[in-house]
C-alpha cells in the first residue's frame, strides 16, 4: 500500500512535468507509443531472464532513437512515423509475449503489462524507479529553458544558436524514460493518462508553463492518491472484489479535465 | 493451410484487408494515425462489457466504437487533436479495465483480442463481415472527393461549404467500422498498422489518388495473406507478421522515394 502511494506519486509528478512539454510540442502520440513499445522490453527480458527494468528502459531508448532517426521532428510526417514505429514494436511484443506464454505458461503477462498491477509492485523495484524518476526530473530542469524556447519559438531558438534538434532528442529521451517508468509500475494506460490528462487540464487553466507544471503535478497526485483510496474502499461496495485502481485514477483525471473546461469558460 | 475450416478465414481476412487498406488511405492523408490506433484499442474492452451485460460481443464493440467517435469529435473541437485522442483512449481503456475485472475474462481471450488469432470463422460471421465491408466501400466512395479536397486545400473546401465536423464524424465512423471487422482477426493493437504501412507505401509509389487508393488496398491484402500463411506455418501470432510487414512496406516506400530523388536530374 505504501509502495503504491510512493510510486504513483513519483510517476504523477514526473509525468506532469514532462507532459506539459509533450502537449506543447504535439507529441502525445509519441508519449503513448513509447509506453506501449517499452512493453516489448518487459516481455523480452522475461524471456531471456534479465532484469525487466533493463529490458523496459533499453527498448524505450531504442524506440526514442528510431523515432528521432525517422524524423518525428517534422510536423507533417510525425503521426505516420510514430504509427509505423509503434506498429513494428507492438508486432515484436506480440511475438515475445507469445513465446513467453508458450515457454513459461504465463498468459497473465499480457494483461499485467497492459493494465498494470499497482498493488503487486515488487519492493525491490521502488528504489531504482524513484532514483531514475528523480534523474528524469533533473534532466528536465536542465533543458527546461532551451526546450521551452525551441518549442514555443523555433526561429528565435535558431537565432540564439540553439541546437534545437539535439534539445528535441533529449526531450524525447527523457519522455521515454519517464513513460517507461510509469508503464512498468502502474501500466501503459495509466502512463498515458498521467502524462496527458493533468497537463491538458492545467494548460486550459493557465498559459504560464511553470504554473502549468505545478497545477498538473497537483492534479496528477490528487487523482493517483484519490484513485488508490477509492479502489481500496471499493472492497466494501461489491462483496469480495475490489474495483481496478486504473479505472478510478483515469476517471478522476478525466473529471479534472472536464472541470478545467468549465473554469476556462467562466473566465 | 487451404483445408475446409480455413476457407472462411481466408475470405474474412481478405475483406478485412481491403477495408483496412481503403480506410487507411484516408488515415494517412489526414495524418490521423493516432486516431486509427486509439479507436480499435479503445473499442476492444467493448467485448468485455458485452460479456458483462450478456449481449453479443459485436454489439459491445460497436457501442464502444460509437462512444469513442462521439467523444473524440466532441473533445477535438476545443483541444489539439492528439491530446483529444489520448484523452479518449485512456478514458475508454479505463472503463474497459472496470468491465474486464467485473466480468472476469480469461487472460487468454484478452491476449487473442489484443494480438489477433487465425480462428475458425463461422459463415454467419462472414455474412456480417460482408455487410461491414460494403459499408466501408460505400463510405470510401462517398468521402473520396470531399476528404481529398479538405486535405489538399482546406480553404477551397471551406469555400465549397464542406462541413468539417460532419466530415470528421463520417471519417471516424469509417475507421471504426473497418476496425470492428478487423479486430478479431488481426488484433486490437495491430489493426492500425495495416492502416498506416501499406497506404504510406502506396502514396510514396504513386502521386495519383485513385491509383494510390487501389494500391493501398492491394498492399494491405498482400500483407494479410502473407501474415496468415506465415502464422499458419510458424504458429506465431498474426499480429507480429502484420506489424513487421507493414513497417517493411513503409521502408519500401521511403527507399523508392529517396532513390527517385537520387536519380532525378539536378
Amino acid at each position: 500500500m505504501q509502495t503504491a502511494l510512493a510510486v504513483s506519486a513519483g510517476a504523477a509528478v514526473v509525468s506532469a512535468m514532462i507532459g506539459v512539454f509533450t502537449i506543447i510540442r504535439g507529441q502525445s502520440f509519441a508519449g503513448h507509443a513509447l509506453a506501449d513499445i517499452s512493453s516489448a522490453g518487459g516481455a523480452g527480458a522475461y524471456l531471456v531472464g534479465v532484469s525487466p527494468m533493463l529490458g523496459f528502459l533499453g527498448v524505450a531508448a531504442l524506440g526514442a532513437g528510431a523515432l528521432e532517426v525517422l524524423g518525428v521532428g517534422r510536423a507533417r510526417e510525425r503521426d505516420l512515423v510514430t504509427g509505423i514505429v509503434l506498429g513494428a514494436g507492438l508486432g515484436v511484443t506480440a511475438l515475445l509475449l507469445y513465446l513467453d506464454v508458450t515457454t513459461r505458461s504465463t498468459s497473465g503477462a499480457a494483461v499485467s503489462v497492459m493494465f498494470g498491477s499497482m498493488f503487486s509492485i515488487p519492493p525491490g523495484v521502488v528504489a531504482p524507479a524513484l532514483v531514475i524518476g528523480a534523474g528524469a526530473a533533473c534532466a528536465m530542469a536542465v533543458i527546461y529553458r532551451p526546450l521551452l524556447l525551441c518549442s514555443v519559438a523555433p526561429e528565435l531558438a535558431a537565432a540564439a544558436g540553439l541546437r534545437s534538434r539535439l534539445v528535441g532528442f533529449l526531450h524525447l529521451l527523457v519522455l521515454a524514460l519517464a513513460v517507461t517508468l510509469s508503464a512498468m509500475t502502474v501500466g501503459a494506460i495509466l502512463s498515458t493518462a498521467l502524462l496527458i490528462g493533468p497537463a491538458a487540464a492545467a494548460l486550459r487553466v493557465t498559459r504560464r508553463p511553470g504554473a502549468a507544471i505545478a497545477v498538473a503535478a497537483g492534479i496528477g497526485l490528487a487523482s493517483a492518491w484519490g484513485g488508490i483510496w477509492l479502489a481500496y474502499d471499493s472492497y466494501g461496495w461489491t462483496p469480495g472484489r475490489t474495483w481496478p485502481v486504473s479505472f478510478f485514477i483515469v476517471s478522476l483525471i478525466f473529471a479534472a479535465y472536464l472541470l478545467s473546461g468549465l473554469r476556462r469558460r467562466a473566465v | 493451410m487451404f483445408s475446409a475450416f480455413m476457407v472462411n478465414t481466408w475470405l474474412a481476412a481478405s475483406m478485412v484487408a481491403v477495408a483496412a487498406g481503403l480506410a487507411g488511405f484516408f488515415v494517412v492523408l489526414r495524418g490521423s494515425t493516432f486516431a486509427a490506433h486509439a479507436l480499435p484499442l479503445g473499442m476492444f474492452p467493448g467485448a468485455a462489457a458485452a460479456g458483462f451485460f450478456g449481449v453479443d460481443p459485436f454489439w459491445g464493440l460497436l457501442g464502444f466504437a460509437a462512444l469513442g467517435v462521439a467523444l473524440l469529435s466532441r473533445l477535438a473541437r476545443r483541444q489539439r487533436h492528439d491530446v483529444a485522442t489520448a484523452l479518449t483512449l485512456v478514458f475508454l481503456l479505463g472503463l474497459g479495465t472496470l468491465f474486464l475485472s467485473l466480468s472476469g475474462q480469461y487472460a487468454q481471450s484478452v491476449f487473442s483480442l489484443l494480438f489477433g488469432e487465425v480462428l475458425g470463422i463461422s459463415s454467419a460471421a462472414l455474412a456480417s463481415l460482408g455487410v461491414a465491408t460494403a459499408g466501408v466501400l460505400l463510405l470510401a466512395g462517398a468521402l473520396f472527393r470531399p476528404l481529398l479536397l479538405s486535405a489538399a486545400s482546406p480553404d477551397l473546401a471551406a469555400a465549397q461549404r464542406l462541413d468539417n465536423g460532419v466530415l470528421e464524424i463520417l471519417f471516424l465512423g469509417m475507421i471504426a467500422l473497418a476496425t470492428a471487422m478487423a479486430l478479431p482477426v488481426v488484433g486490437a493493437l495491430l489493426v492500425f498498422s495495416l492502416m498506416a504501412g501499406p497506404p504510406a507505401a502506396a502514396r510514396a509509389l504513386t502521386a495519383r489518388p485513385v491509383a494510390a487508393l487501389s494500391l493501398s488496398a492491394a498492399l494491405a491484402l498482400a500483407t494479410v495473406w502473407a501474415a496468415i500463411a506465415l502464422s499458419f506455418v510458424t504458429n506465431w501470432p498474426v499480429g507480429f507478421f502484420v506489424g513487421t510487414l507493414a513497417a517493411g512496406w513503409y521502408g519500401v516506400g521511403k527507399v523508392s522515394k529517396e532513390s527517385s530523388y537520387f536519380f532525378e536530374k539536378k
